[in-house]
């Protein structure tokens, strides 16, 4: 750290990226609020509460809700296991085409949604399967791999093997020692990486839409709404819960890494 | 009488390396046995072969007289205390003490009555509810230690486990591990490249280089009469002679060792006893270390010999003063050990 | 240790398994090599196989043989008006982002005590973490021509600045929620964690001690930055701008809540693929961003950009 006073300049520029960053989210709150219903007009006309009840009554949006739990519930259990399998594979032995591996599970989410809905669109389409629950899920599964994955490595690369030969030489096989032992230690990581994973699965819209066919998950649901003048602060109210809802768990996935985090940065 | 250990013509290699280089060995029941030598000389690897983390490229391993060489650590009678101590973070103290038995499934009253028998022994009372992360390093190695022997295997393995202690505890557990060792009354198999630490506390040692053992024996068999150069070397100061001083000063030109402690420095032209062989030099080095002066002469017949005396009676600055003399090095022909190399 | 008599299953896989370490691992590895190598590269590889069918305009139907026409349509003037329009766009935004993202990467790791770092740090991971189309409709709310921006500069009496911006040719556009500015705005926007974590992690590993160094041997903080911490934050930069690139050659929302009718390569693969069904065109379209990415990352990797991710 550097013990200088910064330069003024540096701390107004860096001040107005943060703002820049935060702030906009906010302003959502705020028109969740407005008894404007067709213009987002500020200064608001009027205030009023009145949109909240309206959106809960609103059963198109608890269906794409409902969705997009289930797959982002479903999608996130099998990323935790193919995320931790390769994890411990990765972690623990030096193979020939350690890397590649790697590189392949960061591929889904490297390259633009794009890509990989289009790609899932062109084998559905040569394959003639139909679009369904299960076409949704195998895609957000894909990109959500390498977000367990990267938690888990960087566990199992913290934890110490000599706790498996010290669990080993105490009479524990294999999976007594995965069960007592490593399990407990990577836990956190489970939870943070499967958070992460949650949440990336719940906001995802561009692969969605590639795979989905007649459903709406919630993102889906609001991009479809964006293009309707009608109920206009309903969306509002809906993308005032969703910020809140998905900042939880990346808080609490923060707080599971946090000290992990740091120490590592501060090892770079 | 079956020996508690035996290794036959034991190598493990590493692709090109070859870490363990066919060894036989045999550690009998209730020894102190050391694994001495420098870094990766082979002496942690074989360890390990013991403890079942490494399975031998070659040749086998014998647990009183059953061949263990291809089962896993969890089925052989052994367990190790680790040089990190490999305590689990998540557990506490009793936890990690009773983690063998809990595995076998003893009912929790017998093991909440061993730990505490295990702390008592360690000398740990009272600290069963803490964390690894709340104890010093000398109490996690204790705890490591209670961890082991809770489960009363016949052998225990120790990797180098004072490693991380400085040198005042590391002397002080030295001292207690012997004593425990003594009263459990098991096998210690220990590992260490500290030859002062394997002096003290080994029935019996052996010394590793390069993957091969140079010399088992006791730790006097092992000091007063080395077998090889290396071993002269590694345990304790080596004074080498060879060629033709030797050949003036014994009469032929094999190699031999001397011991530092074992020459006698007196003035230059004293008379040589009978049964004593000497050399003439010329001080080069004096170092004092408080207990002891450490000499080192550079001798007329060429070569060096380092000659350590006890502080009986002089002081700092009476040994300094005899930098640059000219003195007579003499010692007994029965402290002059041949080295066959 | 007594030899136990009956071995239970998990025993015996488990010795099972001890003694065949590289067994093990393939086990390990099966499951998820299965997955990527089934469903992601074989989907991408059914991408490449639809490139190069085509669709007959009269039918309707995807027409299974092997040609390179629907490559060549690519070449039409209307395709690469899109080609280059997103390409320009992705310029533009990664540029901006690496101008805003750099005084706050600088400013966390160099001056930023540790508590300090920590709510920074999440302050810029929140948005990144937090929903991507909401944080994209938010700009549409603060946009709109009856919105907050437009009243700030009406009580500053700056409105003409703002109508004179919407008048320019091929940026403007009746109001700042449907413009290419306004696109701009947003993508800079939503883009601009990517920038921002990888050039903080590239600044975080120049060891204090270079700095101090520089200083020693007589450089003034400008000299120094430009010599020492520049050109070490450098593969940050290369490897931020791969994300922004990356992203904003392949975003169908931003365009489509933000933008006009001409199309972005992103909008245009939707359409081909919706309702006309000519997936082939959409594939053959979406090989231009992959196309470009990969020369991008082949360059950024000589540029050592890979340790900074």
């Amino acid at each position: 750290m550097n013990h200088n006073r910064p330069p003024l300049l540096l701390r107004i520029a860096a001040l107005f990226v943060l703002l820049f960053l935060n702030l906009p989210v906010w302003i959502i709150a705020l028109y969740a609020f407005t008894t404007d219903e067709t213009t987002y007009t500020f200064p608001l006309p009027g205030i009023t509460a009145r949109w909240f009840s309206v959106a809960w009554n609103r059963a198109d949006m608890w269906q794409a809700l409902s969705l997009s739990v289930r797959v982002a519930g479903i999608a996130t259990l099998l990323a935790l296991v193919i995320g931790t399998l390769a994890a411990a594979a990765v972690s623990r032995s030096k193979f020939f085409g350690r890397e590649s591996i790697s590189f392949l599970l960061v591929l889904p989410i490297a390259l633009p949604g794009i890509v990989t809905g289009i790609a899932l669109r062109s084998a559905l389409g040569l394959m003639e399967i139909p679009f369904s629950f299960w076409t949704i899920i195998v895609g957000h599964a894909t990109f959500c791999i390498v977000v367990v994955y990267n938690n888990v490595l960087a566990r199992f690369r913290r934890t110490s093997w000599s706790l498996v030969e010290a669990s080993m030489d105490l009479g524990a096989n294999g999976l007594q020692t995965f069960r007592h032992i490593l399990l407990p230690n990577i836990a956190t990581a489970l939870l943070a990486g499967g958070m992460l994973a949650f949440a990336l699965s719940f906001d995802e819209v561009i692969v969605t839409t590639f795979t989905a066919g007649q459903q709406s998950t919630l993102p889906i649901w609001i991009f479809s709404q964006l293009t309707r003048p009608r109920d206009r602060p309903v969306t509002n109210v809906i993308a005032l819960f969703v910020i809140v809802i998905t900042s939880i768990p990346i808080l609490l996935a923060y707080r599971f890494t946090q000290q992990g985090d740091l120490a590592e940065e501060r090892k770079k | 009488m079956q020996p508690a250990i035996s290794f036959v013509n034991v190598s493990r290699h590493f692709g090109e390396v070859r870490a363990v280089d066919d060894i036989t060995l045999d550690i009998m029941d209730g020894e102190f046995f050391t694994l001495l030598g420098p870094s990766g000389s082979g002496k942690t690897t074989s360890l390990r072969m013991v403890a079942g983390f490494e399975r031998p490229s070659k040749g086998e391993i014998y647990l009183h007289g059953a061949n263990v060489s291809q089962l896993p650590p969890y089925e052989r009678a052994v367990n190790t205390v680790f040089q990190d101590y490999a305590l689990f973070p998540h557990m506490s103290v009793a936890e990690n003490i009773s983690y063998g038995l809990m595995i076998r499934k003893v009912p929790k009253a017998e093991r909440m009555r061993r730990v505490e028998e295990m702390l008592a022994l360690v000398r740990l009372p009272n600290l069963g509810g803490r964390k690894p992360s709340q104890l010093s390093g000398g109490q996690r190695q204790r705890v490591a230690l209670a961890r082991a022997l809770i489960n009363r295997p016949p052998v225990l393995l120790l990797d180098e486990p004072l490693g991380a202690l400085d040198l005042k505890l590391r002397q002080q557990m030295q001292i207690e591990l012997k004593i425990i060792q003594q009263q459990v009354g098991i096998t210690f198999v220990y590992v260490t490249h500290d030859q002062e630490e394997a002096l003290t506390m080994s029935d019996r040692l052996a010394v590793f280089n390069n993957g091969k053992i140079e010399q088992v024996g006791s730790p006097s068999e092992i000091y007063e009469r080395p077998g090889t150069a290396f071993v002269a070397g590694f345990v304790g100061i080596s004074n080498l002679i060879s060629g033709s001083a030797a050949e003036a000063i014994a009469g032929s030109s094999e190699s031999f060792a001397v011991r530092p402690e074992k020459i006698h420095l007196a003035e230059a032209g004293t008379p040589v006893p009978d049964g004593r062989l000497s050399a003439d030099g010329r001080v080069r080095q004096v170092i004092y270390l408080g207990m002891y002066t450490r000499y080192t002469v550079e001798l007329d017949l060429g070569g060096e010999l380092t000659v350590v005396h006890q502080n009986l009676e002089t002081t700092s600055m009476d040994v300094l003063a005899a930098r640059g003399k000219r003195v007579r090095l003499m010692w007994n022909r029965t402290h002059m050990q041949p080295i066959g190399d | 240790m007594q030899a136990v008599k009956r071995v239970s299953l998990s025993q015996r896989i488990s010795n099972f398994l001890f003694l065949r370490p590289r067994l093990f691992l393939a086990l390990l590895l099966l499951p998820p090599i299965l997955w990527l190598g089934v469903v992601y590269l074989g989907s991408m590889l059914t991408l490449l196989i639809q490139s190069i069918f085509y669709l007959d305009d009269f039918t309707g139907q995807v027409v299974r043989e092997f040609t390179l026409r629907t490559y060549g349509e690519l070449f039409t003037q209307s395709n690469l008006d899109i080609i280059g329009r997103t390409a320009g766009m992705a310029t533009a935004v990664t540029l901006a982002a690496v101008l805003l993202a750099f005084p706050l990467a600088y400013y966390t790791t160099m001056h930023a005590t540790r508590r300090s770092k920590a709510l920074l740090y999440l302050s810029v991971v929140l948005p990144l973490w937090s929903s991507y189309l909401v944080r994209v409709y938010a700009w549409k709310l603060i946009l709109a021509k009856e919105g907050i921006i437009s009243w700030f500069f009406t009580q500053t009496s700056l409105s003409w600045v703002l109508e004179g911006l919407l008048r320019l040719p091929g940026i403007g556009g009746p109001s700042l929620s449907i413009s290419p500015i306004g696109m701009f705005l947003v993508f800079v926007y939503v883009w601009l964690p990517y920038m921002v974590l990888p050039i903080q992690a590239a600044l975080e590993r120049v060891p204090a001690s270079l700095l101090e160094a520089s200083e020693d041997l007589g450089a003034n903080a400008l000299v120094t930055f430009r010599h020492i911490t520049l050109p070490l934050a450098f593969p940050g930069v290369v490897a931020g701008s791969i994300f922004t690139f990356s992203l904003t050659l392949g975003d169908f929302i931003v365009p489509s809540v933000l933008g006009n009718s001409s199309f972005f390569i992103g909008q245009a693969v939707l359409s081909h693929q919706g309702t006309s069904g000519n997936i082939p065109l959409a594939a053959a379209l979406t090989t231009v961003p992959m196309a470009i990415m990969a020369l991008y990352l082949i360059i950024a990797r000589k540029l050592g950009a890979f340790e900074a991710l």
